[in-house]
């Protein structure tokens, strides 16, 4: 455990150092909010109703963005091989790396949650819900990020490769989270905790299979 | 438990990137406490033999042993008691140099107190501990990356070309370190194409060519009396200078040994 504490703490003292997170990340998608609501140009009803969905897709883009730089920050300096070198399991990599993911993640949801309250007008009508869901939602994007931005980076051409290999695996996640923030948001009568249960359940299936398929694949990326 | 006289063992050892064979067929033994000097020209395999006995390349046939491991089967034990140096610096651009030698010490189970007397050994100016590692110079930043290698204090050192980009006095704060290492039983091996820091203690010579050996020497002095002609007159006041540091400090520098363990494996 202490391995993986030690490197989600590199990790996010980097991010803090370096600031993208804070000047690339949450500016990004700050702006795709605004302009998906500008894109439907829809009354404000609608846009209320639209905005579980609109919310994680803003959400996702965002992670593919926060999902490269995580990479980036290992890619340089030959310091994949720094890390294969230094004796840790990889399925404690994939922890380290998927826990500052969740941090810098869960910390972008709160701030778009707030974008979403202010501009599509929603409601929390169930904080629990919401959170819970979030939570769930962001393990699992978080370790198919880390997973998958292994799994890119050993192609070379990790930068569109990425987007591409992600947002299908995002969709199950997408799905469930959406429906369970309609819920959560009062926009949907439907059933939320349902929803989040399948998102749970999608989202440890990445967690595990991720933190089994790293070490072969940190492997073959060097 | 067996002890381990023989710290790389490599029969027919081929390693290829695609198609492309950077090893044809690498036999060599190396014994423990030895200093082997690997020499060639560009692309003669000599980083790849490196990274081959670091555990980091795979075999593509042969055979291979490194501190009793199989590279084959049990690459992850090799790791864990390896130490490199490559052409990249293997630490964080967006950390200090402090935060990147804590960060390895405590990952590597390593006591942090080891990094200042590590980071004093190579000569790199306190006023530079708490810069962020992208502002330092390249002399700089390999100073840093090899005592990261001083913290770790592995079994086998492998170093890739650990002279390029430092002065002379970073040269032979390199050269001091390595002795100190092979007289306190590690094994070392550096690949250089120009030379390297106290070359002189160098064991043997092992020239690669085409991805094999293609010729090799012995060092007709012993070790420790080339590094003391080789670096006495260079090191004499720079030594001194660190040994006054370090009392002055109350930080003695550890010895450098071999005693890297997988912290976490």
């Amino acid at each position: 455990m202490r391995s993986v504490l030690l490197i989600a703490a590199k990790d996010l003292r980097i991010e803090l150092r370096s600031r993208v997170f804070l000047y690339q990340i949450v500016p990004f998608a700050a702006t795709t909010l605004i302009l998906l609501g500008f894109a439907l140009d829809a009354d404000r009803a609608s846009l209320r109703n639209f905005s579980p969905g609109l919310y994680w897709v803003t959400v996702l883009l965002a992670a593919l963005l926060t999902a490269q730089r995580s990479i980036s920050i290992e890619r340089s300096g030959g310091l994949t091989d720094a890390m294969r070198l230094s004796g840790v399991a990889p399925p404690k990599i994939f922890a380290g790396k998927s826990l500052a993911l969740f941090v810098y993640l869960m910390v972008l949801e709160l701030l778009m949650l707030a974008g979403v309250a202010i501009l599509y007008e929603a409601d929390l009508v169930d904080v629990g819900l919401a959170v819970a869901t979030a939570a769930a939602a962001t393990v699992g994007i978080a370790g198919a990020g880390t997973l998958y931005g292994v799994l890119a980076g050993g192609s070379g051409v990790r930068e569109t490769l990425l987007p591409i290999l992600l947002l299908p695996v995002f969709a199950p996640v997408l799905i469930a989270a959406t429906r369970a923030f309609g819920d959560a948001l009062g926009t949907s009568a439907v059933n939320g905790w349902g929803w989040f249960g399948v998102g749970a359940i999608c989202s440890a299936v990445y967690a595990l299979g991720g933190g089994l398929a790293y070490g072969p694949l940190l492997e073959t990326e060097s | 438990m067996h002890e381990v006289t023989t710290a790389i063992r490599l029969r027919d050892a081929v390693c290829c990137y695609g198609s492309y064979p950077a090893l044809t067929g690498v036999n060599l033994q190396v014994g423990v406490g030895e200093l082997v000097l690997l020499q060639g020209a560009n692309g003669a395999g000599k980083t790849t033999l490196l990274r081959l006995c670091a555990g980091l390349a795979a075999l593509t046939s042969g055979e291979g042993e490194v501190l009793g491991c199989d590279l084959a089967r049990e690459s992850r034990r090799v790791r864990s008691q390896v130490g490199m140096t490559a052409h990249h610096t293997m630490l964080y651009e967006d950390l200090s140099v402090a935060e990147n030698l804590e960060f390895w010490a405590r990952l590597w189970g390593t006591p942090s107190d080891q990094t200042p007397a590590a980071l004093r050994r190579l000569e790199v100016n306190e006023d530079l501990w708490n810069v962020r590692f992208r502002r330092l110079s390249a002399g700089q930043r390999k100073r840093v990356s090899v005592a990261l290698l001083a913290v770790r204090r592995p079994r086998l050192w492998l170093l890739d070309e650990p002279g390029a980009g430092l002065d002379a006095r970073g040269r032979d704060a390199v050269g001091r370190l390595l002795l100190e290492a092979q007289n306190s039983g590690a094994t070392i091996l550096v690949a250089s194409h120009e030379g390297f820091p106290a070359q002189g203690a160098a064991t043997r010579t092992i020239h690669l060519a085409g991805g094999a050996v293609s010729r090799e020497a012995s060092a007709e002095t012993p070790p420790v009396s080339a590094l003391q002609s080789s670096t006495s007159s260079a090191s004499s006041t720079s030594s001194a200078d660190a040994a006054a540091s370090d009392a002055a400090t109350g930080e003695s520098a550890a010895p450098v040994g071999a005693s890297a363990s997988a912290s976490d494996a």
